[in-house]
C-alpha cells in the first residue's frame, strides 16, 4: 500500500480521495502522494529543490487535472459572468483568458480563477480544486437569481478533461513537437509556441483536439494544456520525451508552491479567503470597479475610498534563518515592538537560498523596504518587505 | 527503496540513531527519516554544554515544506555540534550516518542505551 501523507507530511487515513487520469503515471515516476483539496496528488518526485530548479532553468511538467472546470455559455452568459466576477469580461476577446475573482457581497474572495472565452458566448472557468464544490454551488445560486437565466447554460466540466502545465524557459521549444494547429476550427491559431500570454487555442494531438493556453502559476513562461481524460497520459509521455534533451522533470505540488511563492502569486486558503478582499490581497488590477454592478462591488468601492486595514506584502528574511511558515507572527522592530500580522505563505526560497513569504500587515507597514520581524519559535528574526515577484528569473 | 540501517547503531522510535563508544555517543537522524523529511534546508542546533534528558527536543530539522523536532534518544551533556550543517544542511540527506551527524553527548545514564531499538527492531518498525 502506498503511504498517504497530508500536505504537511503527516500520515493520514483518508479513504475517499479522488485520483486524476495521471495517477498511474505518478506512481510509476515515484511520486509521493498527498491529499490536496480532496485529491491524491504528487507533492514531489525527485525532490522539491530539483524540480524547482528544472522549472526555473529548463522545463517542468505538472499534473493540474485536479483543477475544477466549468463551462458557461449562451446569449446571456457574458452579462451573468460580469455580475459574478470582479474583472471586466467585456475586455476579453475570443481566444483569450483573464485572471479574475469571484466575491461574496461582503467583498470577500470566494475563489480566484481564470476565465477563458473559447468561442463567442462561450466561456470556460478554471477554478481551484479545493473550492470547486463551493464555487459551483455559489454559481448555481446566483444563476437561479439571474433574470436572464434561460439564456445561460452552466455545465460542470470537472473530471471531463485532464490537464497538464508545461512550465519553464524551454517550454516554447517543446510544445510544437506535440501539438499541431487545428485548422478545422473557426479561428485557427498558428503554432502553439506563438501563443501570447493568456491566449488559448485549439490544437491537434494524435488526431484529437486539445486546448492549450499560455498561462501558468510558476512565474515562468509556459502552457496549460487541456485534453480529454483518455488522451492525457499519452500527452504527458510525449511532452516528457520531447523535453528529455533539455532536462524536463515531472514536478509536484511542493515545487508548484515554492515557485508560486517566489512569484508572489496567491494560493486560495493562504492569501485569499472569504474574509479577505481582492484589494487587501493587492489584486486591485483584476477588479474593475468602473464596470457595471457586480457582487461585492459596494464594499470594494468603500474599501477603495476609505482604505483597507490589512494588506498583503511579500517579505524576505535578511539573513540565514529557519524558513518562515504560515501562521508565524509578524512584529514591528524596536523597543515598542508589536505584533501586526501573520505569515500566510512561507518557505525557503530554492532560488534565493533564504526564507521568503507573504504576510498580511497594516498598510502603514506595507512599503517595500520596511523592516519587520518574523517570530520563529519565539525568536524575533529580521525580515524586510519586498516587492512581488519576490524572485524573477533573469530574462 | 530499502533504508540503510547500520548494525552498529541503536535507534529511537522517533527515528534518531545513536552510536555509543567509551561513554560518548553520536546522534543523528536515520536514512528513513531523511528520506521522509525530503530536502533539508535548515537545521537549528543546540549549544554545546546543554544537558539533555531522554525524550527532550534538541534540534529542529527543516525541509522545504515542514519543520520537524528531533528528540534526544538518551540523557547526557552536549559535547559537540556539527557546525558544517549550518552551511550544508543537505549533508543530513546525503550522509545521514556520517557527515550528517547532529550532536555528540557525554552519556549520563548508560543504561538508557539498552532501552533503544536494535537495528532489527528498527527495521521492523519502519517496515523495511
Amino acid at each position: 500500500m502506498v503511504p498517504l501523507f497530508d500536505y504537511n507530511g503527516r500520515i493520514i487515513v483518508f479513504m475517499s480521495l479522488k485520483r486524476t487520469p495521471l495517477y498511474a503515471v505518478h506512481l510509476r515516476l515515484g511520486g509521493r502522494m498527498v491529499d490536496f483539496g480532496g485529491w491524491e496528488m504528487p507533492v514531489q518526485y525527485s525532490g522539491i529543490l530539483d524540480e524547482h530548479r528544472a522549472v526555473r532553468t529548463a522545463a517542468g511538467l505538472f499534473d493540474i487535472s485536479h483543477m475544477g472546470q466549468a463551462s458557461i455559455g449562451g446569449p446571456r452568459a457574458k452579462v451573468f459572468l460580469n455580475n459574478l466576477l470582479t474583472n471586466d469580461i467585456n475586455k476579453l476577446t475570443v481566444g483569450h483568458g483573464q485572471y479574475t475573482l469571484m466575491c461574496n457581497p461582503q467583498g470577500g474572495a470566494i475563489d480566484d480563477l481564470i476565465v477563458y472565452c473559447v468561442a463567442p458566448d462561450r466561456y470556460w472557468l478554471i477554478i481551484n480544486a479545493s473550492r470547486a464544490e463551493t464555487d459551483l454551488a455559489w454559481i448555481h445560486t446566483q444563476l437561479a437569481l439571474f433574470s436572464g437565466r434561460d439564456g445561460v447554460h452552466l455545465e460542470n466540466y470537472c473530471g471531463k478533461f485532464g490537464a497538464v502545465a508545461l512550465q519553464g524557459p524551454r517550454s516554447r521549444d517543446l510544445i510544437d513537437t506535440c501539438l499541431t494547429p487545428n485548422t478545422a476550427t473557426l479561428s485557427p491559431t498558428g503554432p502553439a509556441s506563438r501563443l501570447v500570454k493568456n491566449q488559448i487555442g485549439s490544437y491537434l494531438f494524435k488526431g484529437g483536439s486539445v486546448w492549450a493556453a499560455s498561462t501558468g502559476y510558476t512565474g515562468e513562461d509556459g502552457f496549460e494544456i487541456f485534453a480529454p481524460s483518455e488522451k492525457i497520459e499519452s500527452l504527458w509521455n510525449d511532452l516528457m520525451a520531447a523535453g528529455a534533451a533539455v532536462g524536463i522533470k515531472p514536478a509536484g505540488l511542493g515545487a508548484r508552491d515554492t515557485l508560486r511563492t517566489e512569484a508572489g502569486y496567491p494560493l486560495y486558503g493562504h492569501e485569499l479567503d472569504e474574509h479577505t478582499s481582492p484589494l487587501e490581497a493587492c489584486l486591485g488590477r483584476f477588479v474593475a470597479l468602473g464596470k457595471s454592478e457586480f457582487i461585492g462591488r459596494e464594499v470594494l468601492v468603500q474599501q477603495k475610498e476609505q482604505g483597507i486595514s490589512k494588506q498583503l506584502v511579500g517579505f524576505k528574511m535578511t539573513g540565514k534563518s529557519a524558513p518562515p511558515r504560515p501562521h508565524y507572527p509578524i512584529w514591528t522592530l524596536g523597543p515598542e515592538a508589536a505584533q501586526i500580522g501573520r505569515v500566510v505563505s512561507g518557505t525557503q526560497s530554492p532560488s534565493l537560498g533564504i526564507g521568503i513569504g507573504m504576510a498580511y500587515v497594516p498598510p502603514s507597514h506595507a512599503a517595500p523596504g520596511t523592516p519587520l520581524a518574523v517570530e520563529i519559535r519565539g525568536q524575533m528574526t529580521p525580515a524586510v518587505v519586498v516587492k512581488r515577484p519576490i524572485y524573477k528569473s533573469p530574462v | 527503496m530499502a533504508s540503510n540501517i547500520p548494525k552498529n547503531c541503536r535507534y529511537a522510535k522517533s527515528h534518531e540513531w545513536l552510536l555509543a563508544a567509551n561513554g560518548l555517543a553520536t546522534i543523528g537522524i536515520t536514512d528513513h527519516a531523511q528520506h521522509e523529511l525530503t530536502d533539508v534546508v535548515f537545521i537549528e542546533l543546540p549549544v554545546k554544554g546543554r544537558i539533555l534528558k531522554a525524550g527532550e527536543t534538541f534540534a529542529v530539522v527543516e525541509s522545504v515544506k515542514t519543520a520537524s523536532d528531533i528528540y534526544a534518544p538518551i540523557s547526557g551533556e552536549i559535547t559537540a555540534v556539527n557546525d558544517s550543517l549550518s552551511s550544508n544542511p543537505a549533508l543530513v540527506n546525503t550522509s545521514p550516518y556520517d557527515q550528517g551527524w547532529l550532536i555528540k553527548i557525554k552519556v549520563s545514564h548508560p543504561e538508557e542505551i539498552e532501552t533503544l531499538l536494535t537495528p532489527e527492531a528498527y527495521a521492523a518498525l519502519i517496515g523495511g
